[in-house]
């Protein structure tokens, strides 16, 4: 692809338009179903173009909440949510880079039987291990708060071997200098392994916490409060209902608000997190 | 300021490799002594049993009177500068030299002053504020010296810290080494493979091979005098040529007609007419290949046996037996397939027993 023809570009440019557009048509759909009122929806007369009814449908959604259905308004929702993905992705930063630390810098015994331990619950996702993981939590009293939220989805045995992988291309010698310079185990980790890092956590919270962000089935069994209940499953909760008018306008302005975070999070983050995935600063 | 002493140390890896297998060594204060050896020697493990870096499996190391086997290395007073320099790539030049003193817990002025003093010694004062990958490899070099240097420590360790530059700033780093060593008057252990640098930076040289010291000496003295084949063929360049002897070898009956090997340094050896002199010896040879360098020229010749002569083989990377390399100064010369006498006299002579243990003249 490196000649250059007249229209050359041409054909790919318009490829990828088309394919924009078939990304972005559902979430423009989305924006313009918040704008009008429920009735136009329900009767199957929604207009393409947006309709005036933006402020109040968000004004409802977010401090008031869905008539009858959920008990909470989007605005409670949303703070959960952030709240378990912000902790989920924190904290399995915090601990896989730890474990990690220890796999590949310190000689015990059993390290390498740990290792593959880890390794080994890769193969076990939350749904496989869904039971026994909740009778603990239940057991734990973790029900219905932020710990039983996000304490079980927590270890990762993806973001501990991402960072053993990294540590293992850190050159010894740097170890060993910080030896002679006096840095203890401790500092070594904080003075130099974790600034060596920075770019490869900022890539791991981006994933981690859009898949925070996006957990359904977990919070679903483990919340029964609606002032627990996390965005996801207050969408779900807004369209299942037997006696009353589904209120689309309030359905999609929530969606349009659970989109925003982690799209936000993406763009701030955008240059560290291409720079973790490509470049290892050494 | 500080000796350094070794008492008979021993390293033996996991699985019974025997990476030193037992050396005793003196390096009194101030001095610059280098550990020079073919790779894999163990000249490296044996810097790093000083540095603390590797446990010492048997034997003792001394630094400045104390017995350092147990110690930290951060609390041996040594500083290391090490072969790809490692330095603290997040770090600021400035951080990357003070981060030790830092974890000593020195007070800041001192710090800024000591890092202040070596950026002004190593002429990098400009470059405090960058990190290491805005530096050139010779800027890197002297940032790593620097490091070592503010610690002021008792002694300096060197693992081939000229290795990853080029030949160019290699020669300069190397007199700037020297210089500074000099200067700090700080005892200092160099591993080097390399023995031009060996040569020109030691007050001590050590040739280590297969985890022993074959020789300790002065560098001419080893020159001179070295102890075994093995110093004759490492130091000095290009090696020294090795015949060894057999018993009617008419062409070396100024070796005396013992058995052994007998030595003699391309640059001891002269292209002549006369017969040798006495006492001295002349190889018959065949012009093989002629290398023409501007000062000098390097004549490759075989010797003409006598019929019916073995011949021994000869190991990857050694010459063929029977080569034998003669330097002559300027550009002239034989040329190829031309037979030339070259002629060397007998103090020129080097003499070792067949087994190359042992110096059999003094």
């Amino acid at each position: 692809m490196i000649e250059r023809q007249k229209f050359g570009n041409l054909i790919p440019h318009v490829v990828l338009c088309i394919g924009v557009l078939i990304v972005a048509f559902p979430v423009y759909l989305a924006f313009v179903a918040t704008t009008q009122d429920t009735a136009t929806i329900a009767n199957g007369q929604m207009s393409l173009l947006p309709g005036d009814h933006f402020l109040e449908t968000f004004y409802r959604t977010l401090f008031i909440g869905s008539s009858g259905t959920t008990r909470e308004p989007v605005f409670v929702m949303l703070f959960n949510s952030f709240v378990m993905a912000m902790l989920i992705a924190v904290g399995k930063i915090a601990i896989s880079i730890i474990s990690a630390y220890a796999v590949v810098y310190f000689r015990f015994r059993f390290r390498m039987t740990i290792f593959w331990l880890i390794f080994i619950t890769l193969m076990l996702p939350v749904e496989v291990r869904i039971y026994p993981t909740y009778k603990i939590a239940a057991d734990l009293h973790l029900l219905d708060s932020y710990a039983g939220l996000t304490l079980p989805l927590i270890a990762s045995a993806t973001a501990t071997l991402l960072f053993r992988q990294f540590f293992m291309t850190v050159p010894d010698e740097l170890l060993e200098a910080s030896r002679i310079d006096g840095a203890g185990p401790f500092r070594f980790f904080k003075d130099t392994l974790l600034p060596l890092s920075r770019t490869n956590m900022a890539a791991l919270f981006v994933i981690l916490f859009i898949l925070g962000w996006n957990q359904y089935l977990w919070p679903l069994l483990i919340t029964t409060r609606d002032d627990m209940q996390t965005i996801q499953i207050g969408i779900r909760k807004m369209i299942v209902t037997s006696d009353a008018l589904t209120e689309w306008p309030v359905v999609m302005a929530t969606a349009v608000l659970a989109m925003l975070p982690p799209v936000f999070i993406v763009v701030v983050m955008q240059k560290l997190f291409v720079r973790g995935l490509v470049e290892t600063e050494k | 300021m500080a000796d350094v002493a070794l008492r008979n140390a021993h390293k033996t890896y996991a699985g019974n490799v025997e990476a030193i297998k037992g050396i005793s060594l003196a390096v009194g204060d101030g001095q610059l002594c280098v550990l020079v050896g073919p790779s894999g020697c163990g000249k490296s493990t044996l810097l790093r049993m000083v540095a603390g870096l590797e446990t010492v499996t048997s034997g003792e190391i001394e630094i400045g009177g104390r017995i350092v086997n147990e110690i930290e290395p951060a609390d041996r007073d040594i500083a290391m500068v090490f072969q790809n320099y490692a330095l603290y790539p997040h770090m600021s030049v400035y951080n990357n030299m003070a981060y030790g003193l830092r974890n000593r817990g020195v007070a800041k002025p001192e710090i800024d002053s000591r890092v202040r003093e070596a950026a002004q010694i190593l002429e990098i004062g400009s470059l405090l504020d960058r990190k290491p990958k805005q530096l050139s490899g010779g800027q890197r070099q002297r940032v790593a010296m620097g490091r070592a240097i503010v610690r002021q420590p008792k002694v300096f360790l060197f693992d081939e810290p000229l290795s990853n530059l080029d030949a160019k700033l290699r020669i300069a780093m190397r007199v700037e080494i020297r210089r500074l060593q000099r200067r700090l008057k700080t005892t200092s252990l160099y591993v080097t493979h390399d023995q031009l640098e060996a040569m020109t930076l030691a007050d001590v040289l050590v040739v280590m091979n297969g985890g022993l010291v074959e020789q300790v000496g002065n560098p001419l003295e080893i020159y001179r005098k070295p102890a075994t084949t093995f110093v004759a063929s490492f130091i000095g360049a290009p090696p020294m040529n090795l015949i060894p002897l057999q018993g009617d070898d008419a062409n070396l009956a100024g070796a005396g007609g013992q058995a052994g090997i007998l030595g003699v340094r391309p640059e001891d050896l002269a292209l002549s007419d006369q017969p040798a002199p006495a006492g001295g010896v002349a190889l018959e040879l065949t012009v093989e290949a002629i290398e023409r360098v501007g000062a000098e020229t390097y004549v490759y010749g075989i010797r003409s046996r006598p019929a019916g002569a073995r011949t021994a083989s000869s190991g990857p990377g050694e010459p063929p037996p029977g080569e034998i390399l003669v330097r002559i100064p300027g550009q002239g010369g034989p040329s190829v397939g031309e037979r030339v006498r070259a002629v060397a006299v007998q103090d020129k002579l080097h003499l070792f027993s067949a087994c190359g243990r042992k110096r059999l003249d003094s």
